[in-house]
């Protein structure tokens, strides 16, 4: 291997990286605020990618309309639970963050898709409606269920990642999509060349770690989150709307999601199901984060992206296996360092 | 102890259907799928329902139980009978090695840990050269008793279905034990049943070799039911399902996973056949409909469909009283010469800057009620915890019967004869009074797993059973035996908690608060109780806040303050200490 080699195996891993980094930064937050281990993560990353693609195209994407029809979903669930409390202003703003809006993306939507709009509007409407589906997901199926048990969480999310699947399926067919490079052009540096696009990737996470930072350290919304995460009883007795944290968690990490998706998809072609194998990536990289320290996860998420471009150009065919055993000895270290504290479960 | 005629029930249903004439091929087929998913699914039940600790990785074990039978009974021409076992004891072993890995870790690590082995041992799968990569292996010989060769679905029926009864019964009896017992405290935490011996790492690799082994079987039978196999049925997508599958049915009760496994499975196969009538022409409509269909029943019913279903029969009367008259031989004493029971010398416990405990000595006698008293935060818990081994001092030493025992686990302090109840109830809340207390008897019983699943362990279980009968008879709750120990008043629970500790047949009891929440006449009788204990040859050493209570039943008081000691002596000396009274309400006094 001569160094040109490795660099360029080493700018492919920080790149990909980057991307885990972010997938596995906004698994933590959404499970540390509502307990969900976000499966349909994944989801949100190929609804993004691919809605980018479907407008940079010129096709109108059917993502728009699912927002729609979950934000109706979302309506009716809003009605049914305050039903014994029905007044004007719930009905009202409940219907404009449901119905109003959805609608109007929906419209702007079919308006673009017909004429090839810039990159920059394409970015924003399909983060708009990525962003309002991963909304009104958690409005319709986690909402109702946030005091069972993980587990219980665990299997809806599932449920939610094989309709969304299905859904992918039928909105962007089995074909698979790249879109246009969010910043085109490059440059060279020695050996190495950098595309937009890679500095496009390393500039929006670092962008989205140091947000986060500030936003949990210096908001009162971002300490409210951390509240409910540690005690939610505890936060709700604070005054603090636990169902509000847990709808800033989805609406977070369903903007992350779609990002990277949008990030990813000049880079490689992605495929309705491809999400799947990113979110999990994503997740190894959590997991070895301990799903609490989001520095050490943006770290593990690097090293995932370094192993999967060395093992892709040692050892293509055992990739990945490579990158799933990579857990077992962290596991390990993590349970032989684990200290004997008493858990209280249910 | 539940009756087996609902199991027989069931078993001769079950061995009619394929003779009820007119019955179509392909719902045989449905049951063969049925029966297969089902075995997985309850070894999840043990696992997640019961054990608590979810697995993601199950479908990876079926892999193995396949391809071990594929591999030898195609490459090497072996019998499938004789692979059968080697299929079992391919996904038992590597259970063991992926369980050493996985089973300690706590909380949400263990379910994504599985989920990663089970990717990873997907794509190995896909990989491999002698496993035939992606297209797997085909012309695997079919299962035959003499001539008769099991081709026809209708014809393995009876073997998958065999499978499936059998592995229930033998979960069933396993879960009904002294193994099951621990088994079943496990979701609870693990210091409560390490007080009493119960190896809880040990317990948590027993129910994940026995989902594994459950999981190989099931792959040994989908092997020869298929008659090939590829990697697809094994990846994490079909991981996923199997937990999904033991949820909605119910994941704490074994016949919720053979319910859960009939609900997806003919879900799935009315979605795949009928929606394409109603919306045709568009692709994953199944999988859509089936994702949306799996939440709402998430949402209508949390604990599964099985516990949903039982609510509906009229409840039954639980269980018989256990023959007391049954002895359990007593625990063997550790021969010691000296009187002093236990000896704490300048224990030290800090935690960062905090000294929880702060040099304190005492010790206790035999035949003595000792208590600990103090405001709270005085560490009193804290040296209940050093004692029986649940933290290590950082410095200074405790020896029992003059022995020290500064570093050991908690398992080894009850061996000793020295047990306790917590200040904050350990029960398991789902199991009744009866096993609850019987846990405490853990060390007394000797039947292994294996002996439980095959009833031969009946004689050592009704010993066990009469012991934790009588200890309740004596803390006077006879009355409560059969009831879930989650559905008593938190002062009876406490008492709960005594009649355990009492089963281990101790010398020296440890109390944590016991009379908290107990009316007046209680606390009477369990100062009775106490007194004829110590007169019986037990010492007690307990914490309690009740004054009245301590300084009329103890016969020596040490008092902690801040983690140090400030006094020692008997009732009537305490009472007037300056140091305490300061302690207590401060200077003035």
């Amino acid at each position: 291997m001569n160094t040109t080699i490795m660099l360029f195996l080493v700018q492919d891993g920080i790149t990909n990286g980057a991307i885990y980094a972010l997938l596995g930064l906004a698994l933590v937050l959404v499970f540390a605020v509502t307990r969900v281990i976000l499966i349909p993560q994944g989801e949100f990353v190929t609804y993004g990618a691919l809605t980018y693609a479907s407008l940079a195209a010129g096709q109108m994407p059917g993502t728009a309309k699912l927002a729609l029809a979950l934000g109706i979903g979302a309506f009716v669930f809003d009605l049914f639970v305050a039903r014994k409390a029905l007044h004007g202003r719930l009905i009202v703003r409940s219907f404009v963050a449901n119905i109003v809006l959805p609608a109007i993306v929906l419209a702007l939507t079919v308006y673009f898709a017909s004429q090839k709009p810039p990159v920059a509007v394409c970015i924003a409407l399909s983060l708009v409606i990525v962003a309002m589906i991963g909304l009104y997901l958690y409005r319709i199926a986690f909402q109702p269920l946030a005091h069972t048990s993980v587990l219980v969480l665990l299997i809806a999310s599932v449920g939610v990642h094989l309709a969304l699947q299905g859904l992918g399926l039928l909105f962007f067919g089995a074909e698979g999509q790249r879109g246009p490079a969010v910043l085109s052009g490059s440059f060279t540096a020695g050996a190495l060349r950098f595309t937009g696009q890679s500095i496009t990737v390393y500039g929006i996470t670092i962008a989205f770690i140091v947000g986060l930072w500030l936003f949990f350290g210096f908001t009162l919304y971002g300490k409210a989150l951390r509240a409910t995460a540690v005690n939610r009883l505890g936060a709700r007795l604070a005054g603090i709307r636990t169902t509000l944290s847990g709808q800033i968690a989805f609406l977070l990490a369903s903007v992350i999601g779609a990002l990277s998706g949008i990030m990813i998809v000049p880079i490689t072609t992605l495929y309705y199901d491809s999400g799947f194998l990113i979110g999990l990536k994503g997740f190894v990289a959590a997991i070895i984060g301990g799903l609490v320290s989001y520095p050490l996860t943006a770290v593990a998420a690097l090293v995932v992206g370094l192993v999967e471009a060395f093992s892709s150009f040692y050892a293509s065919n055992y990739k990945e296996v490579i990158v799933f055993m990579l857990l077992i000895p962290v596991l390990l270290l993590r349970s032989l360092a684990a200290p004997a504290v008493e858990e209280e479960k249910d | 102890m539940q009756s087996r005629l609902p199991i027989l029930i069931f078993a001769l249903a079950m061995a009619a259907i394929p003779f009820v004439p007119g019955m179509p091929p392909f719902w045989i087929v449905l049951l063969d799928n049925i029966g297969l998913t089902a075995l997985v699914a309850m070894g999840l039940v043990l696992l997640t329902g019961v054990g608590g600790l979810t697995s993601f990785g199950q479908a990876a074990f079926v892999g193995f139980g396949a391809y071990t039978t594929a591999v030898l009974s195609t490459a090497y021409g072996l019998s499938p009978w004789l692979t059968l076992p080697l299929s079992l004891l391919v996904s038992g072993s590597l259970a063991v090695l992926l369980g050493l890995v996985t089973v300690r870790l706590s909380g949400h690590y263990l379910p994504l840990g599985t989920l990663a082995w089970g990717l990873g041992l997907f794509y190995l799968f896909s990989k491999l050269e002698f496993l035939g990569r992606n297209d797997g292996i085909s012309a695997i010989p079919p299962l035959s008793i003499g001539s008769f060769k099991m081709l026809s679905p209708g014809s393995i029926y009876y073997a998958i279905w065999v499978a499936v009864i059998v592995s229930a019964l033998l979960t069933m009896n396993l879960l009904d034990s002294r193994t099951g017992r621990a088994i079943r405290a496990l979701r609870r935490g693990h210091v409560a049943a390490e007080a009493f011996g119960v190896h809880t790492p040990r317990a948590k690799l027993l129910v994940f070799i026995h989902a594994a082994v459950l999981a190989g079987l099931s792959g040994w039978l989908y092997a020869h039911l298929q008659r090939a196999v590829n990697p697809t049925p094994f990846g994490a997508q079909a991981g996923i399902e199997y937990l999904f599958i033991a949820v909605v049915g119910g994941a704490g009760y074994v016949w919720g996973g053979v319910l859960g496994a009939a609900i997806v499975v003919v879900l799935k196969e009315v979605l795949q056949s009928y929606l394409p009538l109603i919306l045709p022409g568009s692709g994953q409509v199944e999988t859509i409909v089936f994702g949306i269909m799996l939440v709402a029943l998430l949402q209508l019913a949390p604990g599964g469909v099985w516990p949903w279903l039982m609510a509906f029969l009229p409840e039954r009367t639980r269980g018989k009283k256990p023959d007391t008259s049954l002895k359990l031989e007593q625990r063997t004493r550790a021969s010691g010469q000296s009187s002093v029971l236990l000896q704490i010398e300048k224990a030290r416990k800090q935690f960062g800057g905090v000294i929880a405990v702060n040099n304190v000595s005492f010790d206790v006698q035999a035949r003595e009620i000792v208590a600990l008293i103090g405001p709270n935060g005085a560490g009193k818990s804290t040296t209940f915890n050093l004692i029986t081994g649940v933290l290590s001092a950082t410095s200074g030493s405790i020896s029992v019967l003059g022995k020290k025992v500064d570093r050991a686990p908690p398992q080894e302090i009850v061996k000793l004869g020295i047990s306790r109840t917590f200040q904050h109830v350990k029960l398991v809340p789902d199991m009744t009074v009866l096993e609850n207390v019987a846990i405490g008897a853990h060390l007394r019983g000797h039947s292994g797993p294996i002996s439980s699943m095959l009833r031969l362990d009946r004689a050592d279980e009704a010993r066990l059973l009469a012991e934790a009968a009588r200890q309740i008879e004596r803390v006077g709750l006879a009355e409560q035996m059969h009831q879930l120990a989650g559905s008593l008043s938190l002062g009876q629970q406490r008492i709960v908690e005594i009649a355990r500790a009492l089963c281990v047949d101790p010398m020296l009891l440890l109390l944590d608060e016991p009379a908290a929440g107990l009316r007046h006449m209680e606390k009477q009788r369990l100062a009775a109780l106490l007194r004829e204990l110590r007169d019986g040859g037990m010492s007690v050493l307990l914490v309690e806040h009740d004054m009245g209570f301590v300084m009329n039943l103890a016969d020596r008081i040490v008092v902690l303050d801040f983690g140090t000691k400030i006094a020692e002596g008997p009732p009537a000396t305490i009472k007037t200490n300056p140091e305490v009274i300061k302690a207590y309400l401060g200077v003035a006094a």
